[in-house]
């Protein structure tokens, strides 16, 4: 019974955070949208006792991804109108449309008329033991009256499971793609060298030269166009960072 | 009334499908790629949902565990499209969805 309220209301945050997203003109407060959906998730997610995925959702979502957009935006300006009246596509908008409407109400047909046996498990099949060959939750986490779940116990469960021979594979290729998609992000976000060599050479300060750079070379004057260089590039790069570190942990 | 409902796995479904749809629709009618981006986080969350809804109903962990993986892709995928789109918009600053449809400056 109460599970329904908080259902209702989680969904309605859900729904409403995401016709923002998609309504509102303004990126940035597409992307408050955004973070009000997300938290709707997030509330979900308790409720079906993945308490871990809670936290990371809210943390890594809300805290980083959003972040994130809301950096890029700033970066790129708020005031960047978009012409939303141009339709490329002829129909497109009407399609969209028809698409939406269809689908959410073939959704809710679905879901309200197959709700009990819509995953295809039986019903004492759920209760009772794990599927075959799943893996099995750690039934003691529930208390005999099913009221009080320890969350630390999903948690511990998920990392005993995550560092199995089962998925300790795809958790290292995470960890590659992870590193790839910084690698990625830098270089593709780097100016190109070119935009920089009219920017005029910086003397070095008096008390750093020596008799050894009275004749520099050209290279010499070069780097220190790279360490300018390295400077710009660094606000995007420890944005990149930043998303990969909580996205890890 | 309504506090007689039992929420069964139905209504999380229905609501992933739902938010699903609602993200494919802003990616076809919107033109702002960051916009196009916080598109496609819906949906995957839409995903998310779902997949947590299965895990819980099979009494499986694997729900959860893809889900988590679901995130790191979906952190990876904005860093990179982020960094495209910044890319794209320092070169050319008014440039749609439409105009970067060849992948060369």
């Amino acid at each position: 019974m109460m599970a329904a309220v908080i259902f209702f209301m989680a969904s309605a945050i859900v729904l409403l955070g995401a016709c923002g997203v998609i309504l509102l003109k303004n990126p940035v407060h597409a992307a408050l949208s955004l973070v009000a959906t997300l938290f709707g998730i997030a509330i979900h997610f308790i409720n079906l006792e993945a308490y871990f995925l809670a936290a990371v959702q809210v943390i890594v979502y809300a805290g980083a991804i959003v972040i994130l957009f809301l950096f890029v935006i700033m970066l790129l300006g708020v005031d960047r109108a978009e012409n939303i009246s141009a339709e490329p596509i002829l129909g497109q908008r009407q399609f969209a449309a028809l698409a939406l409407v269809g689908f959410i109400v073939l959704g809710i047909l679905i879901g309200i008329a197959t709700a009990g046996d819509i995953t295809g498990v039986p019903p004492e099949a759920a209760s009772s033991s794990p599927a075959e060959g799943g893996l099995a939750i750690d039934q003691s986490i529930e208390s005999s009256d099913g009221t009080i779940i320890a969350p630390e116990e999903n948690i511990r469960d998920i990392g005993r499971v995550l560092f199995s021979t089962r998925y300790v594979l795809a958790l290292e290729i995470t960890a590659l793609l992870l590193t790839i998609a910084v690698v990625g992000a830098v270089v593709l976000a780097r100016r190109p060298r070119e935009e920089f060599e009219d920017i005029p050479e910086i003397e070095p300060p008096l008390l750093l030269r020596t008799d050894s750079m009275e004749e520099p070379p050209p290279e010499g004057l070069i780097e220190t166009s790279d360490i300018e260089l390295a400077v710009h590039d660094s606000e995007n790069e420890n944005q990149a960072v930043s998303e990969s570190g909580v996205a890890t942990e | 009334m309504i506090l007689a409902i039992t929420i069964g796995p139905g209504y999380y479904l229905a609501l992933s499908a739902m938010l699903f749809v609602i993200g494919s629709t802003g990616l076809l009618v919107r033109r702002n790629p960051l916009i196009m981006f916080m598109c496609i986080e819906l949906m995957l969350n839409a995903a998310n949902l779902a997949f947590v809804t299965f895990g819980k109903e099979m009494s499986d962990l694997g729900g959860q565990i893809s889900v988590l993986f679901v995130l790191v892709v979906a952190a990876a995928e904005v860093v990179v499209g982020l960094a495209i789109v910044v890319a794209v918009m320092r070169r050319r600053p008014d440039a749609s969805v439409d105009d970067v449809a060849v992948l060369r400056g």
